[in-house]
């Protein structure tokens, strides 16, 4: 008979670096900022035991520069970082996209701009984990919420960088980063670790952004495929071109590479929603009050459901279409002054959309929503 | 030279009743720093224990005007106030003949790492201000990791000691002699519990033309694990072992100005440190050798450059 598996207090960033480990991830560069450090610090003692190598860079540039050549090399890497930290990575982020290295970017949101509220939550880069490097380029972000589904998104976030040969950025807010609640590590095998797929082709036919392909195959350096690797725009062998055909054919195929496959990259968690005549759309820690305020709403007989995203980026927009087919309305709490609201109004046309929003470095709480739930009794 | 009543005499242009921990090293170098001014002193801060300690709203420690950009630019803002204060001295908008001195401010982490580029960028440039380093050896306010500044076997939060590994793997960055290969009129390493050198550095810095530098050991019992009460002799411990010699570099030339009667074995100042604890593990021995003759060879090193040029 098989042991019960046990229980362990874990702290949300405790469970993301186990989550990383889970996942395959043997190296690690980063720089110390609130509320992230519990990653580096847990890393700098376990990456060392289990083979891998976690290095404390001078800066965020540093790190993520760091992460890039490290993917390239062939081990899966990641870094962790918050707000300020984040800003000073979307170069190294938008040459990750560009270069097509798979790598994972945790960005525990605190309050800003700026410094901001190093100490207290936010959901304020939203935005910028879309938009923050330049250019026309993918992004995938997951917003897990609770401690357990920190650890399995971490793994999803490495899973999709491997087969997507893209970055993955993990959001979540400092509540959760720093929140301590009973997880069960999966065993090994329990849950599906993918690895990047290599090329089989003999060296001197290798492509390694061939765009007759969706995801070309990445070989790792020292592996006898020799090629370029450069954040301008390339043909498919790497090197740098200015022949417009390629340039286009070449973003169109990054942007592609993510939408055609979006279906796989989004998840979602439904709570009452198939009735539901008003829907809250929330992601991270204020779902956890959304779900609070749908089961109070509920008790009182007013049909209300959460739909919560577990994939922010790509905006899942099928299945919030789906979700709310019978609603009157939707509202939409997060703890900045209105970002993914205008992605919901956009895909809810002539639909009432409520933004509920908060920058005081205070959590949304339960009665929040409710109020704002009961105006459609 | 000043005298200790000269100095108390002076304006406390840093209050009491912030928020640094009780035997930090910070205060008393900032303290001695704006008594040494002579003249009014703009600063700003980097991120750090300094800025968060002294500026918590709705209290500031600061009687001076002061600002706390980020992480890695104190020494980029101090470029564009000395640089505009040159434009009112020129347009007349201020009296060409008044003094006015620049500070900067940033620990460790935000001068030997992320605020490199931004010191070295502005030393370049020649600005006339003083940079100061308060050198704690750890990234202390977000929860002691490791910089470049940390000493070699020290334990941080992300260079814990374990089975694996004694602390830190690496030899800490020379800053001060990097600082010194930019050319500037003047560039030392000074220590809180030696006050007269202190600001009789600070006073030179102030007063040369052109970027001067200064290197300053903070102990830290929070980020050391010693106690607040030993802070003032674990500063004296790191210059009587030479782990932190008491040097300057004025115009080229290099002094020692501080030999010690007697020099110290590292030991002493490690042992009342709890992050070089393991270090006292036979097994880890050779750490201790392997920084005793490091330390040995730097200190003959400045001993030989004594009185001389350092190009």
């Amino acid at each position: 008979m098989a042991a019960r598996k046990a229980k362990k207090l874990m702290q949300g960033n405790e469970s993301c670096f186990e989550g990383a480990i889970y996942a395959g991830c043997r190296f690690y560069a980063g720089y110390p900022i609130t509320p992230s450090t519990e990653i580096a610090e847990g890393l700098s003692r376990r990456l060392p035991q289990i083979g891998g190598k976690f290095i404390q860079m001078e800066d965020e540039i540093a790190s993520i520069a760091a992460v890039v050549g490290a993917s390239l090399a062939g081990l899966k890497s990641m870094t962790a970082t918050s707000g300020p930290g984040f800003s000073l990575k979307q170069e190294g982020l938008g040459y990750a996209c560009m270069a097509e290295v798979p790598c994972v970017i945790v960005n525990v949101m605190r309050g800003g701009p700026s410094t901001g509220y190093p100490t207290g939550p936010s959901q304020s880069d939203v935005m910028q984990a879309k938009w923050g490097t330049h250019g026309d380029h993918p992004v995938v972000a997951l917003t897990p919420a609770y401690v357990q589904e920190i650890f399995s998104e971490t793994v999803r976030a490495f899973n999709i960088a491997e087969k997507y040969r893209t970055p993955v950025i993990i959001l979540y807010d400092e509540i959760v980063g720093h929140m301590r609640e009973p997880i069960i590590i999966p065993e090994p095998g329990e849950l599906e670790v993918i690895d990047r797929e290599k090329p089989t082709c003999p060296p001197e036919d290798y492509l390694p952004y061939d765009r007759r392909l969706e995801v070309p195959p990445l070989a790792a350096f020292g592996e006898g495929y020799r090629f370029h690797v450069t954040g301008l725009n390339h043909k498919d062998d790497g090197f740098p071109t200015n022949d417009s055909k390629t340039i286009e054919e070449g973003v169109k195929r990054l942007i592609r590479k993510i939408d055609n496959n979006r279906e796989s990259i989004w998840k979602n968690d439904g709570y009452y929603l198939d009735d539901a005549e008003v829907v809250v759309f929330a992601y991270g820690s204020t779902a956890r009050s959304a779900r609070r305020s749908v089961r109070m709403a509920r008790e009182k007989g007013i049909k209300a459901g959460l739909f919560r995203p577990l994939t922010i980026w790509p905006f899942p927009d099928k299945a919030l279409k789906e979700a709310v087919k019978k609603a009157r309305g939707v509202i939409v709490p997060e703890m900045n002054l209105g970002q993914i609201v205008l992605e919901v109004e956009r895909n809810c046309p002539g639909m009432a959309v409520t933004g509920i929003h908060r920058v005081d470095g205070e959590p949304i709480n339960p009665k929040q929503i409710l109020d704002a739930i009961e105006k459609y009794r | 030279m000043a005298t200790l009543k000269e100095l108390a005499a002076k304006d406390e242009l840093f209050s009491g009743g912030h928020r640094l921990c009780s035997g930090c090293g910070i205060p008393p170098i900032v303290r001695l720093l704006l008594r040494s001014a002579g003249s009014p002193v703009v600063a700003t801060s980097a991120t750090g224990c300094l800025e968060v300690g002294t500026s918590i709203y709705p209290y500031t420690a600061w009687r001076i005007p002061w600002i706390h950009s980020a992480f890695e630019n104190a020494a980029a803002t101090i470029s564009g106030i000395e640089s505009a204060y040159r434009a009112f001295k020129k347009k007349g908008r201020i009296p060409a003949d008044k003094e006015i001195k620049f500070l900067a401010l940033g620990g460790d982490g935000g001068t030997y790492d992320i605020g490199f580029q931004a010191l070295s960028g502005a030393l370049e440039r020649g600005h006339n201000f003083l940079y100061v380093c308060y050198d704690n050896g750890a990234y202390m306010n977000t929860g002691i990791q490791r910089s470049s500044a940390t000493p070699l076997g020290s334990a941080t939060t992300t260079s814990p000691a374990g089975a694996k590994r004694p602390g830190k793997q690496e030899w800490r960055k020379d800053l001060t002699r990097v600082v010194v290969a930019h050319n500037i009129p003047y560039a030392a390493q000074a220590s809180p519990h030696n006050w007269r050198d202190l600001e009789g550095k600070a006073r030179k810095a102030f007063n040369v033309a052109g970027p001067a530098f200064m290197n300053i050991i903070s102990p830290c019992p929070l980020g050391w694990y010693s106690k607040p009460e030993d802070s003032i002799n674990a500063a004296r411990l790191a210059v009587d072992t030479c782990y932190w010699p008491l040097y300057e570099v004025e115009n080229g030339i290099l002094r020692v100005t501080y030999r010690p009667k007697e020099k110290k074995p590292i030991a002493d100042w490690f042992k009342i440190q709890g992050r070089f604890k393991h270090l006292f593990k036979p097994e880890n021995s050779h750490l201790l050798d392997e920084t005793q003759k490091r330390i040995d060879a730097e200190w003959q090193r400045l001993l030989d450059m004594d009185g001389k040029a350092v190009f």
